[in-house]
């Protein structure tokens, strides 16, 4: 008696299981072909793109191929219809994986330095060619520099020299 | 046999090359030239032995001997002859004794020149080449030996030895690994080997610049003795930078074809100081000038061409760890530091005798604009180098690992970039000595003007972008500047020797191929600036899943689903290559067939991109995933990249202008040094 009690309370269960599952399936198969707020496959391309595969060396996550990469994009996609904003995308994955999945270290600490030093380097080969060429004394003139290039170039580039010549005269 | 006979070859190199440096100092020292033209035999005996060496490996790869440990790890019997001939280069041990024939080859070469009135440098010249290739060689020999066997020991365990062990046998697996796939496209077939030859080519300027250092001679005779060897070597770097790009652009599957990987900048590093120097050397050529400042960039590339070949080979990238870890990490890393700084030493030691002899007068004299075009490219270098190494360092000191990627070169160099346009666009209207803001001015404002209206005419099409119209401006007056100035020269030949103008211009390039091959790869740059412009600044991209016959558009162009076929093809790929229609502005244009390749060996996959290819665009399509039992559904991811095929073109230019540029010219040789002394004295008398 009570295993057919069971029974029947198990039918009726799988019963309207299966009405539910009748009466949600259309439900969702619309909900996929219209809502309008599931991220698109550029939507999740754009953030992946700016992120990094944890695994792989130097490859953006849009791009990668491999199966990892495949899951964590889809979890963009999963969190961008959950309301994610990119920023926090981000944030989520850097918080997990480490700064290397960012497409440039943040700039905080010694990550400071990646964005500081060539600018500084760059100044600093500004400032030692203008003292070089600020202190460039003439002394007196190579006599084999000017023989050798003499020699060399009267045979072959004597249109370089009167072309150089035209530009020297058309200054005075 | 084969193995015993390449590794026996290998060691003798070694020997050999060490018996060089030997005799060569030795020859020095004694003042005995029969010692030196005995290490002059060495070097040349390096060539035919690494090639029995290579031959070797290329033998035991061709005939599947897996029992190879090299072997069984970059072939595999599915494999076609051509690749497994390729595979040479295909793993670290056997692309390490590739680079060395590559060295023997030019260092062969070097040494069939007529050394008759350059004695001094031969001794010298051998003890650099000897060494370097001593090096690369000892890798092989200690460390990445390829010729390695595989045995079984009675326990039944596989050990790799190059001897046999006690009581072992030899251990022959089924089949080989296979070849990474990506390695199996032709651009992975030709880029390393031009990339190679562009390294080791390097070497050679090189080794004049510290001949030229340690026997004092410190006139400019190394560097024309090297000029041509510089450029063939600067061309197959630049080859080879262009051959990864479209090797990228082709099989990476990302719609690019530079990605700012250390990979990709540890090659670049080398060609910026190499680009340096060609312009600086010209400098020291014409002004006297500079000495000091080529001695360094000549340093410098050699010693960025070691660190390449270090950071593609210790595994550092992957991790500062696996570098400690390796051996062979360590000995790169002290090989570039003794050669580093004993020639910076050496360098030092002679500062003084490498004064310029005349003064800079004027700014914008072309001297002046050469060396502001050196402060960019040094400029350029400073960026990639710290980028390359701040993961490192980062890693060392905080235990973090970062990625330095594209936004952070993009944003470094792009400003650079734009300065050496406009340098590439000015300097050759200046006047070497002497030019002011009027000279100038006079030469550049009717290249000006067209550039301006060039830029008018792209806004009035609907380009807005303020960095592509900068660049635009900047290409258009490379290109007219470039044009002018063989129109203008062939005009003043023409009317000078009453030629018609096209006999002027082939006479006028004929007889200045150097100025001439110059501008030839001007053009070819602006070209590449074209197709980098097209692609970094108007590259689109849209990606969809489309059931057969379903659409996605990307600007005029539209794509339609067709069919998707799934099959094993001979060579041991699985193929799942799709069918898309593809249509601009509503009319079709043809199929494109992306495709994903599947390799069973070495179980990775390779996706195969459809280009439709036109002077005005790339329509590129990849194939991302598809439904595996219906292949009703594909997923394509489709860019659109503008103008990107100027770049190959540009390529192609750019070759025939350092073939026009290197070419050897029916000239007087140089008058020597010592020569040139009498001919002063004459002179003056």
């Amino acid at each position: 008696m009570q295993k057919s009690l069971i029974k029947n309370h198990q039918s009726s269960v799988i019963w309207i299981l299966l009405l539910f599952v009748l009466l949600a399936a259309p439900v969702t198969v619309f909900a996929q072909d219209v809502d309008p707020n599931a991220p698109t496959d550029d939507e999740i391309n754009a953030i992946a793109k700016e992120l990094y595969c944890p695994v792989c060396e130097n490859v953006p996550l849009d791009v990668c191929g491999t199966q990892a990469c495949a899951d964590w994009r889809e979890e963009i996609r999963v969190k961008l219809s959950e309301g994610w904003s990119e920023d926090e995308i981000k944030q989520y994955f850097m918080e997990r994986f480490g700064a290397r999945v960012l497409a440039e270290p943040p700039p905080q600490g010694l990550n400071w330095l990646v964005y500081v030093v060539p600018p500084i380097a760059f100044l600093g080969g500004v400032y030692v060619l203008y003292r070089g060429v600020k202190s460039w004394r003439q002394i007196e003139a190579d006599d084999d520099v000017i023989e050798q290039s003499q020699v060399e170039e009267k045979p072959t580039d004597d249109y370089v020299a009167r072309l150089e010549e035209e530009l020297r005269r058309s200054e005075q | 046999m084969i193995a015993n006979l390449g590794y026996g070859a290998l060691v003798i190199t070694f020997l050999v090359s060490l018996y060089g440096v030997g005799a060569s100092f030795y020859g020095m020292r004694q003042n005995k030239p029969a010692w030196v033209d005995s290490a002059r035999n060495g070097m040349l005996l390096t060539f035919p032995l690494l090639t029995l060496s290579a031959l070797s490996i290329i033998v035991l790869l061709v005939t599947d001997h897996y029992e190879v440990e090299y072997v069984a790890s970059v072939t595999s019997r599915s494999m076609p002859m051509y690749l497994k001939v390729t595979a040479l280069w295909g793993g670290q041990a056997g692309s390490l004794v590739f680079w060395s024939w590559l060295m023997s080859a030019f260092a062969s070469a070097v040494t069939l020149r007529k050394w008759d009135r350059d004695r001094e440098f031969l001794p010298w010249v051998i003890v650099v080449s000897l060494i370097t290739l001593a090096f690369f060689i000892s890798l092989n020999i200690f460390i990445e030996n390829p010729f390695t066997r595989l045995w079984q020991m009675p326990s039944g365990q596989v050990i790799e030895e190059m001897f046999q062990p006690a009581g072992s046998v030899l251990f022959y697996p089924r089949d080989g690994q296979g070849l990474n796939p990506l390695l199996r496209h032709p651009g992975m077939i030709i880029h390393p080997p031009m990339l190679y030859l562009g390294f080791v080519a390097f070497v050679i300027p090189f080794a004049f610049a510290i001949a030229a250092l340690v026997t004092g001679r410190t006139d400019d005779r190394w560097i024309r003795l090297t000029r041509r060897w510089t450029l063939w070597a600067w061309m197959f770097l630049s080859l080879g930078l262009v051959l990864g790009g479209r090797w990228a652009y082709d099989v990476l599957g990302w719609g690019g074809y530079w990605g700012w990987d250390p990979v990709e900048i540890a090659a670049f590093m080398p060609w910026l100081t190499g680009t340096a120097f060609l312009h600086s050397v010209m400098i020291q050529e014409k002004r006297g000038m500079l000495k000091q400042w080529n001695m360094v960039l000549i340093i410098l590339t050699y010693s960025l061409v070691i660190f390449g070949t270090f950071l593609t080979r210790s595994g550092v990238l992957s991790s500062v760890h696996a570098f400690a870890q390796s051996a062979i990490g360590p000995m790169f890393f002290a090989f570039i530091g003794v050669t580093f700084i004993a020639s910076l030493s050496l360098l030092f030691n002679r500062w003084n005798d490498l004064k310029a002899k005349t003064e800079m007068t004027s700014m914008l004299s072309r001297e002046a604009l050469f060396l502001l075009n050196n402060l960019l490219f040094i400029g350029i270098l400073v960026v990639c180098f710290w980028g390359v190494m701040f993961p490192l360092i980062s890693e060392l000191f905080t235990g973090q690992k970062v990625t330095v990627g594209p936004p952070f070169y993009e944003r470094a160099n792009g400003p650079l970039f734009a300065g050496l346009l406009l340098l590439m666009a000015i300097a050759p209207l200046s006047a070497w000595g002497h030019s002011t803001i009027k000279t100038l001015g006079r030469a550049v404002w009717k290249p000006t003007i067209v550039s301006v209206l060039v830029v008018v005419a792209v806004v009035i099409s609907g380009i807005t972008n303020p960095y592509a119209l900068i660049g635009i401006f900047l290409t258009a007056l490379v290109i007219t500047v470039t044009v002018y100035e063989f129109w203008r020269g062939a005009m003043a030949r023409g009317k000078r020797h009453g030629e018609n103008f096209y006999v002027a211009l082939w006479t006028l390039v004929k007889r200045n191929r150097r100025r001439y091959g110059g501008y030839i790869i001007h053009l070819s740059m602006a070209m590449l600036a074209i197709g980098i412009i097209g692609i970094e600044i108007f590259q689109s991209e849209t990606q969809g899943t489309l059931s057969q016959g379903e659409t996605l558009t990307l600007g005029a162009y539209t794509m339609s689903y067709d069919s998707l076929a799934v099959f094993d093809a001979p060579d041991g790929r699985n193929v799942a290559r799709a069918v898309v229609s593809v249509n601009k502005n509503g009319k079709p244009v043809g199929e494109l067939y992306p495709r994903r390749d599947f390799f069973y060996d070495s179980q990775q996959p390779m996706t195969i991109p459809g280009v439709r290819s036109t002077i005005e665009d790339d329509f590129y399509i990849l194939l991302v995933d598809w439904e595996e039992i219906s292949i009703s559904n594909a997923t394509f991811k489709v860019y659109h990249n503008p103008l990107v095929k100027w770049m190959w073109l540009g390529s192609w230019l750019f070759v025939f202008g350092t073939l026009v540029a290197a070419w050897p010219e029916k000239e007087s040789d140089p008058v020597p040094a010592r020569n040139r002394k009498r001919v002063s004295a004459t002179a003056k008398a």
